[in-house]
């Protein structure tokens, strides 16, 4: 699933209860930020230049390597066509797009679909 | 049914010498499958195992015996040779085939005699103790150190050990001088012209030279601890002499046994290395071939060869001699003697260049007809000497005007191409490997010049070769179409030097310019992007919280503080020198203690505090800059700490104020962004308490000044630094570190250490010296410049960071949540607090209620 997140928005927008977690203007270009989502941890990626144009994606924001809820200070990257997170902790790379692990396939991190509505930042909850 | 077995009965092989002549046999034994035809045995007198001697004033530059010897210490043990290291022989038995040690006899079959040589004394009355040190081995050495607590050493002999000797006494820090019984230096290798210049550069550095002097006596002295006297009436006094008045063989376990001795000494071999028994041969040193004694390693090499080959079983080539030139470096002096370098040869006619203003010469020999080379001297530039060996060994015909070989032309030393070299051309003189070997492995698949000297062992005997196997090499590879991959990441196809080249050449500021004009893709990656943000902040120093940089840092950059495993951060306040008041210790206390924070000292002088989430950070830091800190960049590839003992002040032995100095440093280079991380230390006197010597920069006070020490390291690979540079004044000091750190952010590779960068240096410490010292690329004006910035646009990026609320909205654990992170657990031990173990899991409700 390579699919733009702006696409999987539209399609799937009618089927899933979006929840605005914060603002725009939290969001750090390039870079990410975390929020709470009643007790899950979601880290917040804002690429405002992709190939695709501006997108945001949502992943868990807890390592399964180290435990630590430190995904959401990662450095975004781009391997191989992928965008990617690398865990600040141990390096290892997160798509994105599935949060499947470049590294060690049995690592995988939960994924929300985002959009942007207007001002707010909206995760959809399945 | 009964099977016959016929089992292997090997022969038993014994070498008497484990030096690096012994030690190179038994390489080659093992690599010629020799092992399954002999139990090799090999006896070394000294306590070591075999050790680099042609490096061994290195000793006194910071390596150790561990980092010159010749192999891992488990190598004879993983193939099975046995070792009897410590263990001399005192006698051979050949009628028993018996050798004779101090624990028993051990019978051989075969055995090879690799004793080496002894170095010459000659019998002055009076010389004993401190005034008739050798220089040989590295119990010699230690006993050299042992006596250097002394002003001025004397080294009897000037020829090529004797200024080694020289060197290493001025790398301990004494007044050097040279007795030379010979009208020149080096009298054996350079005619008088050339000697004069090598005299006229040595003296240049502050050693004293004394020729056509013979010592006569060795006399209590007035000054110094002893006087030499010599024939003409003239004297000198010293506290130490070191005779390095030539070596002669060790050939006493061989005359007492009996065997053939050459006239001038030596044990006599024949081509096949063979002496008068047959069951023994001897190599090196301690052989005569046609009457003559090598004291070089190449020719011993050689012989080892021989005899590897024929106990393999292998055909080889006689050993007929070898070829005696060199090139070397004594006292950072270029001096370089090919073939015939006096001209011996009937009807050679000689080339001869002469610069008294820099103290340079070459002279080249040709025959007498005028196409070949027979001989060279090069004293001050060695660049042309591989050239000119390439000649002389091959018999190329000369250029039509032989001269243009030794003039100095504007783009240096004229290079003979790498496919010039014909298939047989020796590249590497001690291992034998010839152009054609190297074209092999280049065919076999490799493009590593590293994998290269592995397979080949070229370049790791003396390694005067290196440059010109890597030209062959890199030649040899284009030819056959093959680039060598230097890209950072799939981002970028360039090495951090050239990233740097084009973001200082073009004013590069931001990491998208650099991506759009030399990159691929609109992102980038974790190891680009860090890289790329270190070079902007090298060059242009603007706070790592600018909007435009955060997203390129490592998170620890990002936050300004170190994450460590449960993802919460420490924080190191900059306490430079390690000097801090009672005042600000008790409000670094103070907050410790508010926020709980696990409190320990560091290796740097300075106070870690540990386990402060994200949000936090700033209110820390608040109260920190309150009570007086700043930053102490713990979190960044930059400058670290600079460690000081307390130096004249306060101690009795300290001769300069280290304290200040380190101060001085700290100040003047923190925040600088680097490579990777850069730790300094200053000590007070040479006893060293600050280990500076484990330092990038370590910087030790002299009577006279400071002396520099340069890439050192602690960590998984332990380094010790090099001296630099001797008796610097403040500003020349400044001056100095200025240009060597520019140099090293400009040309290191991405997190690479200055231990590793230096070690990466073509051409070594003595090319850093020249760029750094010599200012021999005309950068240094530059590169102080390049610092200066640097140093005025310094900011407390944590001062900078609490003053734009903009940039304080990223110190929020949730964005859109007040709390903490609740996964974040402690628990108490030795009365503070740490991260819970995951086994420790069931514990947190109990501790947090007694929290």
């Amino acid at each position: 699933m390579s699919q733009s997140n702006a696409a999987l928005n539209q399609s799937a927008a009618n089927a899933i209860e979006w929840r605005a977690l914060c603002s725009r203007q939290d969001l750090v270009a390039n870079s990410g930020v975390v929020a709470w989502l009643d007790g899950a941890q979601v880290a917040l990626f804002h690429l405002p230049h992709t190939e695709d144009g501006e997108q945001v994606y949502a992943i868990d924001n807890r390592d399964p390597k180290s435990g630590a809820n430190v995904i959401g200070r990662g450095i975004v990257g781009s391997l191989k066509g992928d965008l990617v997170i690398a865990s600040p902790l141990y390096k290892q790379h997160f798509r994105l797009v599935d949060g499947s692990c470049l590294e060690y396939p049995e690592q995988r991190l939960r994924v929300w679909p985002v959009r942007l509505n207007g001002d707010a930042v909206e995760v959809g909850l399945q | 049914m009964n099977s016959i077995v016929t089992p292997i009965q090997r022969e038993t092989l014994i070498i008497i010498g484990n030096g690096m002549v012994g030690h190179n046999c038994i390489e080659q034994l093992i690599e010629r499958g020799a092992l399954a035809r002999y139990e090799v045995h090999a006896f070394g007198e000294e306590r070591q195992r075999a050790y680099d001697r042609v490096h061994l004033s290195e000793y006194f530059g910071g390596r150790d015996a561990e980092s010159l010897a010749m192999c891992e210490a488990d190598y004879y043990a993983r193939h099975g040779v046995h070792a009897h290291l410590g263990e001399q022989v005192v006698e051979i038995d050949r009628e028993r085939k018996e050798v004779v040690t101090s624990s028993g006899r051990h019978a051989y079959d075969q055995l090879i005699l690799a004793t080496g040589s002894y170095p010459f004394v000659p019998p002055i009355p009076g010389a004993e103790g401190n005034s008739r040190l050798v220089y040989r081995t590295l119990d010699d050495l230690d006993e050299i150190r042992a006596a250097a607590n002394a002003r001025r050493g004397v080294v009897v002999g000037g020829g090529l050990l004797g200024l080694e000797a020289a060197n290493a006494l001025k790398s301990l820090g004494l007044e050097a001088h040279v007795v030379e019984f010979a009208p020149r230096l080096m009298p054996v290798q350079l005619d008088d012209a050339g000697g004069a210049a090598l005299k006229a550069r040595i003296e240049a550095l502050g050693v004293g030279v004394h020729l056509s002097r013979a010592t006569q006596e060795i006399v209590a002295g007035e000054e110094y601890a002893y006087r030499m006297n010599f024939q003409d009436g003239e004297y000198l006094e010293t506290d130490l002499i070191v005779f390095s008045a030539g070596i002669r063989p060790q050939d006493a376990l061989g005359r007492s046994a009996g065997l053939e001795i050459a006239a001038r000494g030596g044990v006599a071999i024949d081509n096949a290395c063979r002496t008068s028994d047959p069951a023994i041969f001897a190599i090196g040193e301690c052989a005569s071939w046609n009457g003559s004694v090598f004291g070089l390693v190449a020719p011993g090499y050689g012989m080892a060869r021989n005899v590897a080959a024929q106990l393999a079983g292998e055909t080889c080539e006689p050993f007929t001699g070898a070829d005696m030139s060199t090139k070397l470096k004594l006292l950072g002096v270029d001096v370089g003697s090919i073939g015939d370098a006096h001209g011996a040869t009937p009807g050679a006619k000689s080339y001869r260049f002469i610069d008294e203003a820099t103290s340079s010469y070459r002279r080249l020999v040709v025959s007498a007809d005028g196409k070949h080379v027979l001989g060279a001297v090069l004293v001050g530039d060695n660049s042309y000497y591989d050239t000119l060996l390439q000649y002389a060994q091959n018999g190329i015909k000369l250029p039509q005007d032989p001269s243009s070989l030794i003039l100095p032309l504007s783009d240096g030393a004229p290079a003979l191409g790498a496919d010039a070299l014909p298939d047989t051309a020796t590249i590497c003189s001690c291992h034998n490997v010839t152009k054609g070997a190297v074209c092999c492995q280049v065919d076999a698949g490799i493009t590593d010049l590293g994998e290269l000297k592995a397979a080949t062992k070229a370049g790791t005997g003396c390694g005067g070769c290196s440059a010109l196997l890597k030209q062959v090499f890199e030649h040899e590879l284009s030819a056959r179409g093959v680039a060598v991959d230097k890209s950072l990441c799939e981002h970028f196809a360039y090495t951090r030097q050239e990233l740097y080249a084009m973001v200082r050449v073009e004013g590069i500021i931001s990491f998208e310019e650099l991506l759009a004009k030399h990159g691929r893709g609109h992102v980038g990656c974790d190891i680009c992007k860090p890289a790329v943000g270190s070079i902007l902040a090298s060059c242009w120093n603007q706070p790592i919280t600018d909007p435009l940089l955060v997203p390129l840092q490592d998170t620890n950059d990002t936050f300004m503080a170190n994450m460590q495993k449960n993802g919460t951060y420490s924080i190191v306040p900059r306490i430079a020198g390690g000097e801090i008041t009672p005042d600000k210790l008790i409000a670094l206390g103070a907050v410790a203690k508010k926020y709980d924070l696990y409190t320990k000292i560091t290796g740097g002088q300075r106070i870690d505090l540990f386990g402060a989430q994200l949000h936090e950070l700033p209110d820390i830091w608040g109260e920190l800059i309150a009570a007086g800190f700043e930053t102490g960049h713990a979190y960044g590839k930059s400058l670290r700490t600079v460690k000081s003992c307390v130096g004249s002040t306060w101690c009795r032995y300290g001769v300069q104020d280290s304290v200040n100095m380190a101060l001085v440093l700290e100040n003047r280079y923190k925040g600088l962004r680097s490579p990777h991380k850069i730790k300094f230390a200053v000590s007070g006197c040479t006893r060293e308490c600050a280990e500076a010597q484990s330092k990038d920069i370590g910087v030790i006070a002299t009577e006279k000044g400071w002396n520099l020490y340069v890439a050192g390291n602690g960590g998984m690979r332990p380094r010790h630094a090099e001296l630099f540079a001797t008796d610097l004044d403040d500003a020349a000091l400044i001056r100095t570190i200025d240009r060597f750190l520019m140099f090293y952010v400009r040309t290191a590779d991405k997190l690479q250490r200055t231990s590793v960068w230096r070690e990466s240096l073509e051409g070594g410490l003595d090319y850093l010296k020249a760029v750094i010292l010599d200012d021999s690329l005309g950068l240094g004006d530059e590169l102080e410049a390049q610092m200066q910035l640097v140093v005025d646009r310094y900011e407390c990026e944590w001062a900078n960071a609490l003053k734009d609320p903009e940039k304080l909205k990223r110190f929020r654990t949730f964005v859109n949540d007040g709390r903490g992170d609740p996964d974040i657990h402690f628990v108490k031990e030795r009365d503070q607090r740490r991260p819970v173990r995951a086994s420790e899991l069931h514990l947190i409700p109990v501790t947090e209620e007694l929290n």
